[in-house]
């Protein structure tokens, strides 16, 4: 049975973003789930399109890359960063460049914490400025209207 | 794509950690303001003048109540801020939908293989 959680999305400060959430599994099955390529690669999409890459060298200095083509069209995102703290099954620090605006990165940490074999996973997005973390939740709003879009041009269509 | 305008007032008004106290505690019902003065551990100076911006925002509300000042929020004024966040949520509402059944096939592989 798949529990229906929701994840948390505030603004501590100006210049970050701090995503929540919790799953039904131990941190370890979470670790694996969040550093093997191949397991990334099964979530990280979302609905938004199909990820063609997953580079991760997990080792303090490693880099890692993104690249997905996004749902409908052909054209490639990715993104890509270093490594700059790893404690297995605890906690993640690395960078993140989004490639189509590479004069901004954030630092990313990312930790887990393990209860009663539930364990609740916390992305800390911190941006070097207010317009770039802006820019970054104005891009899931974007991707949130060209599905709105996708939904009515399917409604449209068994309407003909 | 940027924000439009309008709600500028509304997202500067909440980018202070002090006045997101104050609409914490607001979420919970009118408030007088020595209830948000004691609650903060700020003065009533401070606390005055964070209303104040929060006001001018209409992200708060107040109304007179005998001698009482009452401050309340205002919902409607802090929509564009959940709506904003909320489409960047769904991403992850997403994302992690399918690692909840990337984490189901870890856990059936682990079983099979008499745990760890």
């Amino acid at each position: 049975m798949i529990s229906t959680h929701t994840a948390t999305v505030t603004l501590p400060t100006d210049e970050q973003i701090l995503i929540t959430r919790e799953f039904d599994a131990p941190a370890h099955l979470l670790w694996r789930a969040v550093t093997e390529p191949d397991l990334v690669k099964r979530w990280w999409g979302a609905e938004r399109g199909q990820v063609d890459l997953v580079e991760i060298d997990l080792r303090v200095g490693g880099q890692w890359r993104y690249v997905m083509t996004a749902a409908g069209s052909d054209v490639e995102v990715g993104f890509h960063g270093e490594f700059y703290e790893i404690v297995e099954h605890e906690r993640i620090v690395q960078t993140e460049v989004f490639e189509g605006f590479p004069d901004a990165h954030s630092v990313n940490t990312m930790t887990l914490v393990e209860a009663d074999g539930r364990t609740t996973l916390t992305t800390l997005v911190q941006h070097q400025a207010k317009a770039h973390r802006d820019m970054q939740i104005d891009s899931g709003m974007e991707a949130g209207m060209q599905e709105s879009f996708d939904a009515l041009e399917r409604v449209a269509a068994a309407l003909r | 794509m940027a924000r439009a305008a309008t709600t500028t007032d509304a997202f500067n008004a909440i980018a202070e950690p002090r006045r997101r106290e104050i609409l914490d505690v607001l979420v919970g019902g009118e408030r007088p303001v020595n209830d948000l003065v004691s609650a903060l551990g700020l003065t009533q100076p401070q606390v005055s003048k964070h209303l104040r911006v929060l006001r001018e925002a209409g992200v708060v509300d107040v109304r007179d109540q005998g001698r009482q000042r009452l401050y309340r929020l205002n919902g409607t004024a802090l929509r564009p801020v959940h709506d904003w966040v909320a489409d960047y949520a769904r991403l992850w509402d997403e994302r992690y939908a399918r690692l909840d059944d990337v984490l189901e096939d870890l856990k059936r592989d682990e079983q099979g293989d008499g745990g760890r």
